[in-house]
Order: C-alpha cells, then sequence, then structure tokens
C-alpha cells in the first residue's frame, strides 16, 4: 500500500471520495420516508389531546368514520393490552406498556399532544377534517410541569402505579428512580478544598430540532404479515417494538429503512410505525402517517430540562478535590430520562477523588423525553463545566491549564465501571491549547472567551455485515446500519481498504431487517466503531475466501498464500500474482461465489472526549450574543472520512450553541406548548453562525481493528458551557439558567450593574 | 369537495398540465400529484424552508404557496438542477465539501443558493449566510455548505462551467480551508 | 384544511365584488405567508380564497418627487427592496420590508398583507406610521382614506369590513433633509417575529441643526402597533442632542403596553423600546443629514 499523509499507511481510510448516495441525495432522488407512495395509498393522521393531563371518559367516533373519505377510525382499545415489561430501544430501555400507551393513550393522557386516536382516508386534508368530529370526553387534572412541582408532597400524581425504592410500595410519586453514586468521603474531600463554588442550574426542555418529521409507511398483507417503510435509526428497533405493541410475531414484520433526515436521537423509538400498520390491517391498503412540525414539537421526543445543583472544590494550585451534585430530570409522561447518564458524565474528565451524585428521574406532563445526542451530558456539563470555569478563575489558572492539571488519563477511574483505557481527553485540551483559535488575541468591548469540554461513553452493541464479490471484481456491502450522516461512505472505504478495491468499486447497501442480520440502531456513536468492526471483519472473511481460490488455483496450502497491496501471491515458480478483479473472474471454477459475512457484539468501547472553545460578543444593551469564533478537538479515535468526521463535530457544536443561547419548550401555565413551530422555536439559521473549526485528534481505541472511536455525540456536550463561560469573561455574569436568552442576559447584566452602581454609591463615590 | 382545477405551469423547462384541489399547496402538487419529491415538508409554516422551489426567478417556500397560483407561472425544482450527464456546479460542491449530512434539506439549500447566485454572483460569506438564512440545517452547522457555495461562486465566475459527474481525490482538511476562507482567499 | 374555491380576479372592482358577493366566506390571499398557514391551523374557514396578486393596480410602486409614493398593497417586499427609489428615498421602510423574514418569505410577503394580518408585531407597519402613510381603502360603497395607525383596531382585527380591499398605500413625498429608518430585535439574527421594532422618520433644519418634525411607530409592545404620539411631538423644534433624543424614549416606553409572552417579558420589551428607540432615531437622523432631498 502506498503511503498516505498520516503515515499510517492506509489507501482509502483518512480520504475523502463522495460518498456513494450522494448524487441521489443532491438531485432530489434519495427517498425519505415520505417520499414512498404505493398504489391505493390512504393517508392517516392522529388526533392528539389538548389538555396536559387529562383522564378520557370517552371517545365517539362514528361522524368521523362516517365522512366520505375516511376508511378507518382507531383507538387504544384496539391494540392488545401489554404486561408491564422491560425492553431494550436504542440506548435506552423502554416499558412496553407504556410505550403502547404513548403511542395511543390508554384512559389518560399525559401531555398537551397526547396521541389519542387515528383515522385513514383517501387524502390527508380528508384525514385532518375527520379528526375534528371525533368527540372525546375529557376530564381535566391539574398539570405538573417541572421536576420541583412534581415532587411536593401532595403533587398530582401521573401514573397511579409508578413505585421507587426510596419511597416504598405503598407511596404513589412523580419520582420513578433515585440512582446514587460515590466515590471517597465527600465530607473530608470538601474540607481539604481552598476554594468552593456551588451553584444551582436550570436547564430548559429543547428538542433534536431534525428538520425531517417522523413518517411511517404500513403495508399489512392478508398473510398476517407487514411491511414498514419509515425513517428511523434502528429498522431492528421498529421491527420489535411494532411487533411487541401490534401484539405480531416479530419476524412477520419486515422493516425497510428509508434515507432518514435526522434523528439525533429521536428516531430511535416509534410513535406511527404500528398505526401504520394497524390502519393498513383495518382498511386493507397502504396507509403513510406523517407528522406535522407541530406534531413533532408536541408528541415526539425531547430531551429533558432539569435542575442541577453542583458544589466543586479544589486546593489554591488548582486541584480538584470534591464534586457533590444533586440532579433531577423531567423524564416527560414516562419514566426514562437520561439522568442516569447525566449523573455518570458529569465530571467524567477529571480525575476527583471524592464524589457524590444523586440524580432524579421525574415524571412530568410533558412528551415522554427520548435519546439527544449523548443525552443527559449537556444539561450536566453546563453545571460542571461552569463551576470549574469559576474555579479555574478563582485559582488564577488558564482555563485550559486545569483541565490538564485534573484531566482523565488511563488508569483514572470512572464514577462507574472499570478505569479508563487509554483515552484522548487531554489530548484535546492540548489541541485547543495549540489552535490557531486559542492562540490568537480577543479584542474588544464586550467580548469574552470559554472553555467546555465533555465525555460520552459510546456504546458498542451488535452489526452484521455481507461483502459480495462480484465476477467482475467490485463488491457489494450489505449492512443494516441506517445511513444519516455518511456512515455508508465510511463502511464503504473500510471494505475497499482491507479488500485492496478502488473505494467506487465497493458499492454500499443499507437494507431492511430480512436482508441482513440484526444491526442495532445508528446511533450511539456506534456506526463506525461496532459496524465498521463488522465490515472489517466481513472484508477479512471476503480475503480468506479468495486465499482458499488462490490455493487451489496455485495448488498450494491457503496458509501459503499472502495478500498485501492488493495483491494475492505466493511463493514458488509460476505463481502470478493475482489481484481481486483478477481472481473474482475465476469464482464459478474453484467453487462459485463468494460472500464474506461478519456479526459483532462488539465490545471494548472507546469513550470520546470533547473540547470547545467559543468566542462570543454580548450587546450589553439586549442581551443578546453572537458567535464570532469556535473551535472543537474531539478524540475520534480513527477518522475514515474525515469530512464526515469534521461535519458531526461541527454539528454537535451547532445544536450546543443553539442549546444554549435561544432553544426552549415554552408550556403556558395549563400545560399547553405555546411554541409548536419553528418560528419560536428558535434553532440557529446560518445567519447565527460562523464557520466551524475543527482539530481531528487520533488517540486509537485499544483492540479495535482500526482504533475507531464513536464521533457522533460528544461534540454537543461542551458548547453550552463554553458559551457560559465566553459571556462570564465578556460581560462579568455567570448565567446558571439555559437558555441564555437576551431577556435572561439583560436581566443578569442590569442586576450586576445595579448592584455595582448602587455599591459605588454606597462606597460615596 | 371543491372541484380540482387543471394548472398549467412550466416545470424544470417543460410544458406541463396538472390536477389539484385548490386546497393543495404547491409543495403537495409536486409531491403528491406530479411525483417530484426533492422538495421536502419540513414545517409547513415557511420557517425551515426545505421546501424552497424558485418560481419566476424567485425562491419561495412552496407550502405557502397554493397549487392553483403556479398557473402560467416557470417553477424550478432540484430535479431540474443536473444535465443528464452532469451535475450543476451547486450539487458538485455541494458533494465535494461533504455539505449534507442526512441529506433532507439539501434541495432546498441548492434552489436558494442558486437564486442567489443567479442574482448575485459574487456573494461575500456575509450575503450567502443572509441569502440562506431561511434554510434551516440541523446537521451540519452549515460551515461546509456555506464553503461550497462559496467555492461554486468562484468555479462559476472563473468560466469553468458544469462540474463533473462525480468522482473526486482528496480534498483540503477543514483547517487549511478555514484559514484560506478567512483570509479572504479562494476555497478549493 | 377545508375545502375552498379559489378565485383570481384581474381588477380592484371584480375582488371587491367577490369580496362582497362571500362577506365573511371570502378572504384576501397575497403572499400567503399568513393566510395559508391560518387556513391550515383551522384558525380561519372561509370557503373562498379571492388572490389579489393579479390585480395590477395592487402591484405598482409609482413614485416622484412631487407626489410621494403609491405602493400597491400587494406588492412582494423583495420588489421594493429592488426599487432604487424605495431604497433612496423610504430607506426604513425598505429595509423593514427586508427584514420580514428569509429570502422565500420576502418573494411572497406583502405590506399590506402584513398590515391586514393585524398582528401588532408587523415590521412594516412601524416604518409606515413614522412616514405617514395613509390606507386606501375600496369597499361596495366607494374608498376611505384610512391613516395607518388607525388600521389595526386589536391582536388580529382591522378596520377592515369584510367586504372591504386594502389597494394601496399612498405616503407623502419625502421633505427637504429628511429620511427614516426601522430597527428591531429579535433573539437570532434572522426569521424571528419582532420582540420590539421602532420605526423613526424625521426631518431636520439643518441650518439651526434641529429636528423640525418627527414621527416614531413601535410594533410588539401593544395590543396594536403604536403610534407614539408624544415621543414623536417632543422632539418637534428641539436641538439634536441626547437629552432629547433621551426624553423621546422615555415617552416612546410610556406609550407602550406590553406584555409577557415567549418572545420577551413586559420589562424586556420596555428597556428594549427605549433603546431602539435611540438607536433607530440616531439612524434616521444620520440618513436624513446626507438625504438625498437635500440641497
Amino acid at each position: 500500500m502506498a503511503a498516505s499523509a498520516d503515515g499510517q499507511g492506509y489507501r482509502v481510510i483518512g480520504t475523502r471520495p463522495i460518498r456513494h448516495d450522494g448524487i441521489d441525495k443532491v438531485t432530489g432522488r434519495a427517498k425519505y420516508g415520505a417520499d414512498y407512495s404505493f398504489p391505493g395509498m390512504l393517508y392517516g393522521k392522529v388526533l392528539r389531546s389538548p389538555y396536559a393531563h387529562a383522564n378520557i371518559k370517552s371517545i365517539k367516533t362514528d361522524k368521523a368514520a362516517a365522512l366520505p373519505g375516511v376508511k378507518a377510525v382507531v383507538t387504544a382499545d384496539d391494540l392488545p393490552a401489554l404486561a408491564d415489561k422491560m425492553e431494550q430501544a436504542g440506548e435506552q430501555a423502554i416499558n412496553l406498556s407504556q410505550l403502547s400507551a404513548n403511542i395511543l393513550a390508554r384512559g389518560k393522557t399525559l401531555y398537551d399532544g397526547h396521541a389519542v386516536a387515528a383515522v385513514a382516508a383517501t387524502s390527508p386534508h380528508i384525514a385532518d377534517e375527520a379528526l375534528r368530529l371525533i368527540e372525546v370526553d375529557y376530564e381535566v387534572l391539574p398539570p405538573v410541569m417541572s421536576v420541583e412541582d412534581a415532587m411536593k408532597p401532595g403533587a398530582p400524581i401521573l401514573l397511579p402505579g409508578l413505585r421507587n425504592k426510596d419511597e416504598g410500595p405503598e407511596k404513589q410519586t412523580n419520582v420513578a428512580t433515585h440512582l446514587q453514586f460515590k466515590r471517597g468521603d465527600i465530607e473530608e474531600g470538601f474540607k481539604a478544598a481552598d476554594h468552593v463554588v456551588e451553584r444551582e442550574f436550570k436547564t430548559a426542555m429543547v428538542h433534536q430540532g431534525y428538520i425531517e418529521p417522523h413518517n411511517a409507511v404500513g403495508i399489512y398483507n392478508a398473510d398476517g404479515h407487514a411491511t414498514i417503510y419509515c425513517s428511523t435509526q434502528g429498522s431492528f428497533v421498529v421491527r420489535s417494538l411494532s411487533a411487541a405493541v401490534l401484539g405480531m410475531p416479530e419476524g412477520n414484520i419486515k422493516v425497510v429503512p428509508a434515507e432518514i433526515g435526522g434523528g439525533f436521537g429521536g428516531k430511535t423509538t416509534i410513535y406511527l410505525e404500528p398505526l401504520s400498520v394497524l390502519l393498513s390491517k383495518k382498511t386493507g391498503h397502504p396507509v403513510k402517517l406523517t407528522m406535522t412540525r407541530a406534531e413533532v414539537l408536541r408528541a415526539s421526543g425531547p430531551t429533558s430540562g432539569s435542575t442541577i445543583r453542583c458544589k466543586m472544590g479544589c486546593t489554591k494550585d488548582g486541584k480538584l478535590v470534591a464534586a457533590q451534585i444533586w440532579m433531577a430530570y423531567e423524564a416527560g409522561a414516562f419514566p426514562g430520562s437520561p439522568v442516569g447518564a447525566g449523573a455518570m458524565t458529569i465530571v467524567a474528565p477529571y480525575n476527583i477523588p471524592n464524589l457524590l451524585v444523586d440524580a432524579y428521574d421525574v415524571v412530568v406532563n410533558r412528551p415522554k423525553t427520548a435519546a439527544y445526542r449523548a443525552p443527559g451530558a449537556s444539561n450536566a456539563a453546563m453545571a460542571s463545566e461552569t463551576v470549574i470555569d469559576e474555579l479555574a478563575d478563582k485559582c488564577g489558572v488558564d482555563p485550559c491549564d486545569f483541565r490538564i492539571m485534573n484531566g482523565a488519563k488511563e488508569g483514572t477511574p470512572q464514577t462507574a465501571g472499570p478505569p479508563y483505557r487509554r483515552i484522548g481527553f487531554i489530548d484535546t485540551v492540548e489541541a485547543i491549547k495549540s489552535s490557531p483559535h486559542y492562540k490568537s488575541k480577543l479584542e474588544g468591548r464586550n467580548r469574552g472567551r470559554g472553555v467546555g469540554s465533555g465525555f460520552w461513553f459510546n456504546v458498542g452493541l451488535q452489526s452484521s455485515a455481507i461483502v459480495n464479490l462480484h465476477t467482475d471484481g467490485t463488491a457489494s456491502l450489505v449492512i443494516g446500519s441506517v445511513d444519516i450522516g455518511g456512515t455508508r461512505a465510511a463502511q464503504a472505504m473500510i471494505a475497499a481498504e482491507v479488500l485492496g478495491l478502488d473505494v467506487n468499486d465497493v458499492r454500499p447497501l443499507v437494507t431492511d431487517t430480512d436482508s441482513i442480520g440484526h444491526t442495532d440502531v445508528t446511533g450511539g456513536s456506534r456506526t463506525a466503531f461496532a459496524t465498521g468492526w463488522a465490515v472489517y471483519e466481513a472484508a477479512q472473511d471476503t480475503v480468506r475466501q479468495l486465499k482458499e481460490r488462490a490455493a487451489k488455483l496455485w495448488e498450494k496450502k491457503p496458509e501459503e498464500v499472502a495478500f498485501s497491496n492488493g495483491q494475492f501471491t505466493a511463493q514458488g515458480d509460476g505463481v502470478k500474482p493475482m489481484t481481486v478483479k483478477e481472481l473474482a473472474g475465476r469464482l464459478a471454477r474453484t467453487g462459485g461465489p463468494i460472500s464474506g459475512r461478519a456479526t459483532v457484539n462488539a465490545r471494548g468501547v472507546g469513550p470520546a472526549f470533547a473540547t470547545t472553545v467559543v468566542d462570543v460578543e454580548v450587546d450589553p444593551d439586549t442581551g443578546k450574543v453572537e458567535i464570532l469564533r469556535a473551535t472543537v478537538a474531539q478524540d475520534v479515535g480513527k477518522a475514515i472520512h474525515p469530512s464526515y468526521v469534521e461535519g458531526q463535530m461541527q454539528g454537535g457544536t451547532a445544536q450546543g450553541i443553539g442549546w444554549a443561547l435561544n432553544e426552549e419548550y415554552f408550556y403556558d401555565d395549563k400545560g399547553i406548548l405555546r411554541n409548536s413551530g419553528l418560528l419560536d422555536y428558535r434553532m440557529p439559521t446560518c445567519l447565527d453562525l460562523p464557520l466551524i473549526e475543527t482539530c481531528i485528534v487520533e488517540v486509537p481505541t485499544p483492540g479495535h481493528p482500526l482504533g475507531i472511536r464513536g464521533v457522533g455525540e460528544v461534540s454537543i456536550v461542551p458548547p453550552p458551557a463554553a458559551v457560559a463561560n465566553a459571556i462570564a469573561h465578556a460581560v462579568g455574569v455567570r448565567m446558571t439558567e439555559l437558555p441564555m436568552s437576551p431577556p435572561r442576559l439583560l436581566k443578569a447584566m442590569l442586576s450586576r450593574r445595579g448592584g455595582a452602581e448602587s455599591q459605588a454609591a454606597a462606597a460615596g463615590r | 369537495m371543491a372541484k380540482k382545477v387543471v394548472v398549467e405551469a412550466t416545470i424544470n423547462g417543460e410544458q406541463t398540465e396538472f390536477l389539484c384541489e385548490p386546497r393543495q399547496s404547491l409543495l403537495e402538487a409536486l409531491r403528491d400529484v406530479l411525483e417530484l419529491t426533492g422538495s421536502k415538508e419540513g414545517c409547513l409554516t415557511g420557517d425551515c424552508g426545505a421546501c424552497t422551489v424558485i418560481v419566476d426567478g424567485r425562491p419561495l417556500c412552496s407550502c405557502l404557496m397554493l397549487g392553483v397560483e403556479a398557473q402560467g407561472k416557470t417553477v424550478e425544482t432540484v430535479e431540474g438542477l443536473a444535465k443528464p450527464d452532469s451535475l450543476h456546479v451547486l450539487q458538485q460542491k455541494f458533494l465535494e465539501h461533504a455539505s449534507l449530512q442526512c441529506g433532507i434539506c439539501t434541495p432546498g439549500f441548492l434552489m436558494s443558493a442558486k437564486a442567489l447566485l443567479d442574482h448575485n454572483p459574487k456573494p461575500t460569506e456575509g450575503e450567502i449566510r443572509y441569502a440562506l438564512a431561511g434554510n434551516l440545517c440541523r446537521c451540519t452547522g452549515y460551515d461546509k455548505i456555506v464553503r461550497a457555495v462559496a467555492d461554486a461562486a468562484q468555479t462559476l465566475a472563473s468560466g469553468t462551467g458544469q462540474g463533473r459527474g462525480g468522482r473526486l481525490g482528496s480534498g483540503p482538511s477543514a483547517s487549511e480551508q478555514t484559514e484560506r476562507f478567512l483570509q479572504g482567499q479562494e476555497v478549493k | 384544511m377545508h375545502a375552498i374555491n379559489y378565485e383570481s380576479p384581474r381588477t380592484v372592482d371584480e375582488a371587491v365584488k367577490l369580496l362582497a358577493a362571500h362577506g365573511e366566506q371570502a378572504r384576501p390571499l397575497c403572499g400567503g405567508t399568513d393566510l395559508i398557514i391560518q387556513l391550515r391551523a383551522g384558525v380561519r374557514r372561509p370557503e373562498h380564497v379571492v388572490d389579489v396578486k393579479n390585480i395590477q393596480e395592487m402591484r405598482r410602486i409609482e413614485f416622484s418627487i412631487q407626489r410621494g409614493l403609491r405602493l400597491g398593497a400587494a406588492v412582494p417586499c423583495i420588489e421594493i427592496y429592488e426599487n432604487g427609489d424605495m431604497r433612496k428615498y423610504y430607506p426604513g421602510l425598505t429595509e423593514a420590508a427586508h427584514l420580514i423574514g428569509s429570502l422565500q418569505i420576502q418573494s411572497r410577503a406583502s405590506v399590506g398583507g402584513n398590515l391586514c394580518n393585524g398582528s401588532p408585531a408587523a415590521d412594516t407597519t412601524p416604518a409606515l406610521i413614522a412616514l405617514g402613510a395613509k390606507c386606501r381603502v375600496v369597499g361596495p360603497a366607494g374608498e376611505r382614506l384610512v391613516p395607518v395607525e388607525d388600521f389595526c383596531t386589536a391582536p388580529g382585527r382591522t378596520v377592515l369590513q369584510p367586504s372591504e380591499l386594502l389597494v394601496e398605500f399612498q405616503i407623502p413625498s419625502p421633505a427637504r433633509n429628511s429620511s427614516d429608518a426601522y430597527l428591531r430585535f429579535i433573539p437570532r439574527n434572522e426569521m424571528d417575529i419582532a420582540v420590539v421594532g421602532v420605526g423613526a422618520a424625521v426631518t431636520l433644519d439643518l441650518n439651526d441643526d434641529r429636528i423640525s418634525e418627527a414621527r416614531i411607530g413601535l410594533a410588539a409592545v401593544g395590543p396594536t402597533p403604536i403610534f407614539a404620539r408624544e415621543a414623536s411631538q417632543s422632539l418637534a423644534g428641539k436641538r439634536i442632542n441626547d437629552e432629547a433624543i433621551e426624553r423621546a424614549a422615555q415617552l416612546a416606553i410610556a406609550a407602550t403596553s406590553p406584555i409577557d409572552d415567549m418572545r420577551g417579558t413586559a420589562e424586556f420589551r420596555r428597556h428594549i423600546t427605549g433603546v431602539l428607540t435611540r438607536r433607530t432615531l440616531a439612524k434616521a437622523i444620520e440618513r436624513a443629514r446626507i438625504s438625498p432631498t437635500s440641497r
């Protein structure tokens, strides 16, 4: 293999080819879930509760069913009643009866937008009109909208059967879980501290904000089999959860993953999929359902708002000695917030001997939360990374140096689990420290620079891959990992690298649940790591089989055949080296077609770290924040396709900035969502961001054949804190609430100025 | 139910006739009637730009125009950008710069960018960002999109014409590109 | 959406006849950037939609230094921005039209539609108020001229009767040494509804460095767009200095009755009204000093 720029001798890995699905995507040919159409297809729509908390006394559907063009109306009565049972979906465990109740409410609605009924009709407009004719009799109950209100004694109870260990089997509660993590002795720890900072933070509920709403087309056949076309991050999850909700055998459902318009964790569960099959069963036609943007915001799964109390102490030299955290996360209508991940990721980049974390999962009358890119970690980092910034300020230590001094390395204990193996946290800090951005001087009034760091575990889980070798020496690569951000190109690059082929001679194919072995979600930063591993092994399996064929042709033993630089060779006279192409043309005569395959349950995941620096300018009269410059450094193990790795880093940074500045759910005092549209759910536009500089740091994951670390998530963790720290350095206020929208920041600045003025007045100046 | 109306319009250069109900938007007419599913629905309120098409030379959100309003008008969608054997420069640059991750916003961005370059062949970074402010992207942070549009503008200005079919070797790294861009040099 | 009928009259007369025939069951359609959203949400359910964009009289921009400006109510904002006379002589109204949303929105949205939607946050309305614009309304019984500051009566409501149509705006010719400006506060840099909008037009007496006349319009700080009469009058005849500007800003704040909502608190809006009034006046004054109407 020719030596490449990075010195590791890769020929394909590390280059930037055009992605294989690129032309379809830039010409509009690529089919996303909502683009599918079938003959006789009907359109489904969902009726949703207009109340935050209500009992359903009755549902009358006859008028809706009688509207010309309406072919079916369904409610929870049309789904089997399920027993309480936990099942894995993406990175979370799910209670199936609660999942079903989220898909169609059973007896009780728990948030504004909770699905109550669904119709199928010959046009989406008729379906919409039919919803107006469904009569639901609600008994409205008082809403509980915040963790504080939910945890108060006497709070209205959302789920009468919910219990937690602390409060015992008899006590109705809104607290689903209390987790605790400990290390060392927290009291002794704080005694050793010269500086202590303690703050309380509130972060607002935010949404992943994928541009493509949820969709599903269900086709039920008379033989009891069904096919679902949908945009999902996990076709196998859709299959298993839909089968459970519908009461069908899993093998009777085939899920065909369409192209997907963003997910960020929000499309690792199900909403419309079982409804599409149910309505198809009732009507005998394919049925397409799509969510409107309002439905996406009201009724899919945003991530938790939270309240976090964070107390940390360090010596006067800046050595962290203790951290104590109390955190409560909104689970939404059903248990399952990412508070556990929040508890395990907070302060994870640091070596702190004494730690106590109390974490609470609390139900409230908001939509059931779903994963959002490193779920739980950004909330937590907002607290810990700003407290750390204050401590660094108090010690007079540069924020990067503070992190290097306290940084976790190989052997540092984790909050839960074994000590770290080889990791790249300090490398990311050093990359920021030596970046052109950090080295540049930031000049001007009301401008400040802030640093933040973050951690994410990443996951391994299961993947399958098949390499089909064609007689012309090209290969098709079959995988089950949905491609959200360019991963199919990276998979093809791995296969091409191993097989000695040109990257354009490997055709990656993302396929359905019948055509490939079990593959877990595209999420958890696992696709390059785990599916890449499966692809690597499948390609190696292909090479092994090819060696056997070469051996046959040369009358040698397979162990005597070598493969390198795209050539098969063996010692001996008359042995002419063969390329994969040449050998591929001789498969029939040597035993038949070759398919290489591999499955993995990937172990030894390498966790990810990111460090981000942001420069801001604050308008002192309005509280508006301009992001002047942003640089993110992330340890990616090995960047297979650097452009798409950069893309992940930039995308997460942009989402983190939106989370920091303007994104939040506004519920009124009745618990109704006021901003269920993209006008008032304010995500950053092109005009709100600068170019985002990236530093790819490569510290290989031990044990992985290519050293890959997951890249997709961690970049969203540092930015809220980095922006908060930059604001603090710009105008001297420490913000403890997200988002740091202009009204909040202005109020904080005016208080500070008012305080300063009255201090000055008191001092007689 | 109001009867369907016959609408005559020029769509991607072709004289076209289609039937739609007055309540169907241009977006629905394109996607559900004409099967041109390249334009996407993201919000239905004109806040995301995923449905952007060009009508009589102006970029607009097809979700906020009725299909019947297209009568007598010229409509350009993403499906009309490429020639049979070559991509539009913008499409080529989006691929080279990895300006798409999930790709759902890409058709809308391409149309807004085309409308920009049709009116202003030498936009500054600020002008590019302003022209694209009506298109939301959640995946990329816009960085590689802005670079691609700037690069396309340069390529068109230097007269090297339509893009190639799609094979390419390595490009410069993002930091190299950043330094050049920030210094006002051309982005390759 | 419920079923609708679509009509596209070619003249004002035809349009008024249609509106009169259907009354509450008809709604004029201009850019659609408000109406289509409302139709989908079921907020409005008229049976008939009357497209006014093919009425030439409502699409024209006619300007002369002698007669001033007649701006068709259905002119899309982007055409205002592209019109040389608009940019030169009415820069504040032009920049308001350019701020109304993305370029996609500007290709469709019109100043007339913006006003008729009756939102107190409409961007172009303060600029129109500052310019002393009059609205030419045509109905079955005849025509009337309504000062733009009187047009909106409550959130979402205007003086228009069901059969009436807003046809054009009549704006006086800019006086010598005058100009206008519009600024708004939004949390992002584009795409948001104004949290506060301030339009100001000033006429200067350059010999004496005074403001001869000023008009200030406010958006999003009351149930309707506001003509800040006292703030405006406070500047008449005043020397241009910080004190006069500050006084006007305080009076502008006093004219507001903002609410707390998800875009801002009342407290925030009052503060920003002051900030933007200062900034908008400063901009209008700077422009007036070098205005094309100066000798």
